[in-house]
């Protein structure tokens, strides 16, 4: 079937089987490689994205369930060269190894720190449990998190 | 050891937690993984598995596949060109089965097609006839010589066997203490998931983007698989999403290359989270009898251990796992007679190999256990007793070899111990109690527990192995000025060896820019990421190379008349200079009978403790703070080394309560990432963190590995505190609610004396 999206602002077509999900159409239609594939059921959030505002797993959504939303995925924060605040934040608090998981994280602290723009370490921990890091045992995470929400105060 | 002097403007020289190159690209999303590459018109792969731990192949039909929309090619082992076996310490795995499979999930079928639906629904039509043969899933039975033979030539099912004799066998002692103990299967669990892409050559060859830990033993395996000479194989690092061991043997290489030459068109595999379980080897499954002897004052007097590791269906690196678990199988501590006998069998059940601080992790769970049960026999405080027989400088390990350069036990230990506590469990907030918000508990029945222990490792490859790594560094000039490119071979998993060499070249350099080159088969062989080494051996391999080149630039400037400290460099560079330096660690010995040698080139050392709360009610865990003191010797990039700290030691605390692949007659029974467990931000702890920098004079500026240790004495110090806050025996990890609940204990049913040749185990 053939697909339009809204992804990143800006309206795109892609061929899609009814089985596929969108992470499928992002990644390998759409050449969106930022959302990762790590589980594949919703265990990890390494396929992070926000769906008309909503965090979601990307894996979990039908490709077709998302006609008609606003889809925003990690490529849509930076402004070219100059990272997102919770991008640069990751960045400088050594929060990266691997980075698989990055993108999801990226996403899902965007989302956090939205709602919720000073939260607690247990907000923190609680809000990203649902996405899995192999490489930092999260503790870089956590201030890169905290990090990213001191810049959007002084922003 | 001095540091070559540095220009005050230079940003990220050694010692400087530096940002990481790669990590703008990672949190972009732009940075491209195994499982990103794509080419226009590339096919996908996909593998038909067995579903039997042991069955005969009596006849497989691929026609059925063959036949279906898309596909373009269909493989089994009749279309091998040569060498049918591959392994990365012996060549005992079929590319592809032939006659026999020998474990759940053992590649029977490869197939490549237009699309990945297509090639997996193809690689479920071929038709496999297949004879069942009794399946060998107990590894102590699989040792006894009634057992049935599962690889022909090899007798009885041993793959590597290791004795440490060490002074007086039959030593006497005031006290002793014994115990059998149990290391279930951990799973690597990378988030990457296995992935490469093959693309055919004009020459009959082939390249291969892949993640891996190794190229050049990924393509010493390859190529003869292939039928191809080495240079018709050209390996090209991909994006690595983690690895821990579990890249550092050949998944898919073999199979994707086949299928890029067989269809004449570049071919892309990737494992979803199921078939990765079944793709990759796991961390060994042990079991453990040990007994210690100590004086009434608390000397240890002697160590004697058996050591049962299930090798699985093919060996692997079992041969290295088994030496570590035994060199390794008394600790850090002064132990003036050993006998530690270590054995690794060949089972039915998945394959085992290399995962992060292998063989010694395995061991440091029982004998740290021990150390515990000792103080208590004692009374004595159990950090005191660990402290009292902590290793020295020039103090033997049990393999007769001394500890040289730096063993700062006793600091490990009591800095460790020294660390601040956490405060009491103050408000009531469920995220603070085990079973979080689950709402098991609002305190009651919650019971804290501290406990300690120490852990110990080599670092690079033991036992005479040829180690070694190469590296090319240039410096020239470009508009901007002087650059210098950095080359080598090591792969980047995440752990930062291309920060550490990026540090390195602009320390000794002077130069501002570096840039480290995409690792590949042009250069020459890195040796592996594992083993804690490559910050000694490339690391070491860079800081070589720089000085030469450093020694060049000298020149040069000494020819104008100039000092190089006192010169642009990019006047000296009409020219670039380069050098390329193939660097050694100094040789070990060989193995011996008794491995009463010097078998490996340095000791890595680490003291954790742990805090816990435990709801004896309900059987669940909570971590509440993770201390460390390490030593590191130099921390290059000190927030590099503290992440690899913390991340270890989130596998640590995975493998002490959560991490467990259940097996059931050979077959994984959770191959996914919602029945195995593995740590979340919410069960892991603060950690607090000492590095000891006790310079090694060996190791570039006087650095050690540091990935290692973390995993190895995390895991009995959570177990310890379990057990101190429960009172229960706790001999196996992980833990498990019935474990605590109701003292449940999983004994392997065989009786060993510590110490004996588990070839002859008598059933309890």
């Amino acid at each position: 079937m053939r697909l339009k999206l809204q992804v990143n602002g800006g309206e795109r077509e892609a061929e899609a089987q009814g089985h596929e999900s969108l992470l499928t159409v992002l990644r390998e239609r759409l050449g969106l490689w930022g959302s990762k594939n790590a589980c594949e059921q919703g265990e990890c959030g390494s396929c992070s994205v926000l769906m008309d505002g909503q965090l979601v797993c990307a894996c979990l959504v039908l490709a077709g369930a998302a006609e008609g939303r606003d889809v925003r995925t990690v490529e849509d924060l930076a402004d070219g060269e100059h990272l997102h605040p919770v991008q640069s934040a990751f960045v400088d608090a050594g929060a990266v190894q691997c980075g698989f998981c990055t993108p999801g994280f990226i996403v899902a602290t965007a989302a956090l720190l939205r709602d919720n723009p000073e939260p607690s370490d247990g907000e923190i921990r609680e809000a990203l449990s649902g996405n899995i890091c192999r490489c930092t045992g999260y503790g870089k995470i956590l201030e890169a998190v905290h990090r990213a929400a001191a810049r959007g105060r002084s922003a | 050891m001095t540091i070559a002097p540095t220009r005050q403007r230079l940003r990220g020289v050694v010692g400087e937690s530096a940002p990481r190159a790669d990590a703008p690209p990672k949190v972009k999303g732009e940075f491209l993984y195994g499982s990103d590459l794509s080419r226009e018109g590339m096919l996908y792969g996909a593998t038909l598995r067995s579903p039997h731990p042991h069955a005969r192949i009596v006849a497989i039909d691929v026609a059925p596949a063959r036949r279906m929309p898309g596909v373009r090619a269909v493989l089994t082992s009749d279309d091998l060109p040569t060498r049918d076996k591959f392994g990365l310490m012996r060549a005992d795995q079929p590319v592809l089965a032939t006659r026999v499979v020998r474990y759940v999930g053992e590649a029977v079928a490869i197939v490549a097609a237009d699309d990945p639906e297509q090639a997996r629904l193809a690689a479920k039509a071929i038709q496999v006839e297949y004879e069942l043969l009794p399946a060998v899933t107990d590894v102590v039975a699989a040792l006894q010589p009634d057992a049935l033979k599962l690889h022909d030539p090899i007798d009885g099912n041993v793959i590597e066997d290791v004795r440490v004799v060490h002074g007086d066998i039959d030593a006497l002692a005031d006290v002793v203490v014994e115990g059998e103990y149990e290391v279930a299967m951990q799973d690597q669990a990378a988030l990457g998931p296995e992935a490469g892409l093959a693309i055919p050559g004009q020459d009959g060859g082939v390249t291969l983007h892949i993640a891996t830990q190794w190229l050049h033993e990924d393509l010493r395996q390859i190529a003869p698989c292939l039928g191809l000479p080495e240079e018709k194989v050209r390996l090209v690092l991909a994006g690595v999403g983690g690895a821990f061991g579990a890249r550092e043997d050949v998944t898919l290489q073999i199979h994707v290359c086949l299928l890029a030459l067989a269809t004449k068109r570049a071919v892309r595999m990737t494992y979803g989270r199921e078939e990765s379980f079944y793709g990759h080897v796991h961390r060994h499954p042990a079991r453990m009898w040990y007994r210690h002897g100590a004086t009434r004052d608390g000397q240890l007097v002697f160590v004697r251990a058996t050591i049962v590791l299930d090798g699985g269906a093919y060996a692997s690196s079992t041969f290295a796992v088994v030496a570590n678990a035994a060199c390794f199988g008394a600790g850090p501590y002064r132990v003036p007679n050993a006998l530690i006998h270590a054995v690794g069998a060949y089972t039915n059940n998945p394959p085992t190999g290399a995962m992060r601080g292998f063989g010694a992790v395995q061991s440091c769970f029982a004998y740290e256990a021990q150390m515990d049960k000792l103080a208590a026999a004692l009374g004595m405080d159990p950090i005191e007793l660990r402290a009292r027989n902590a290793l020295e400088n020039g103090d033997r390990i049990v393999t007769d070899q001394p500890v040289e350069g730096s063993a700062p036990v006793a600091d490990v230990i009591q800095r460790c111990a020294a660390l601040p506590l956490p405060p009491q469990r103050s408000s009531a907030d469920l995220l603070e109690l085990p079973g979080g918000t689950g709402n098991l508990t609002h305190g009651e029945g919650v019971r804290r527990g501290v406990g300690f222990a120490v852990g110990m490792k080599n670092v690079c490859y033991s036992h005479a192995f040829d180690d070694f790594s190469t590296a090319r560094v240039r410096v020239e000039r470009d508009a901007q000025g002087a650059v210098a490119r950095v080359h080598t071979a090591a792969s980047e998993v995440g752990q930062g060896i291309a920060l550490v060499c990026e540090q390195i070249a602009r320390t000794e350099l002077g130069v501002q820019r570096v840039i480290v080159e995409t690792p590949d088969t042009t250069i020459g062989s890195a040796g592996s990421s594992s083993a804690s080494r490559q910050t000694w051996m490339t690391g070491g391999a860079v800081l070589a190379a720089c000085r030469e080149v450093k020694a060049e630039l000298v020149r040069r400037a000494g020819a104008l008349g100039r000092s190089v400290d006192k010169v642009d460099l990019a006047e000296l560079l009409s020219t670039p200079a380069e050098r390329v330096v193939t660097h050694r660690h100094r040789p070990t010995e060989k193995r011996n009978d008794t491995t009463q040698n010097d078998g490996h080139v340095a000791f890595l050392f680490a003291a954790h403790r742990a805090v816990v709360d435990v709801d004896v009610d309900t059987g669940l865990v909570k971590v509440v703070q993770i201390a460390t003191a390490q030593d590191v010797g130099k921390a290059i990039n000190p927030l590099a080394v503290i992440g690899q700290l913390e991340g270890g030691i989130a596998q640590g605390l995975g493998l002490a309560v959560m991490e467990e692949v259940q097996l059931k007659d050979g077959a994984v029974r959770n191959a996914s990432f919602t029945d195995y467990l593995l740590p979340t931000m919410l069960d892991m702890p603060p950690v607090v963190c000492d590095l000891i920098e006790f310079p090694h004079p060996d190791g570039p500026y006087g650095a050690k590995g540091v990935g290692e240790p973390p995993t190895i004495s995390s895991t009995p110090a959570i177990v310890a505190a379990i057990r101190a806050a429960t009172g229960r025996a706790l001999e196996r990890v992980p833990v498990r609610p019935d474990d605590i609940v109701f003292g449940a204990s999983s004994r392997s049913g065989w009786r060993i004396v510590a110490g004996a040749d588990p070839r002859h185990a008598i059933r309890a």
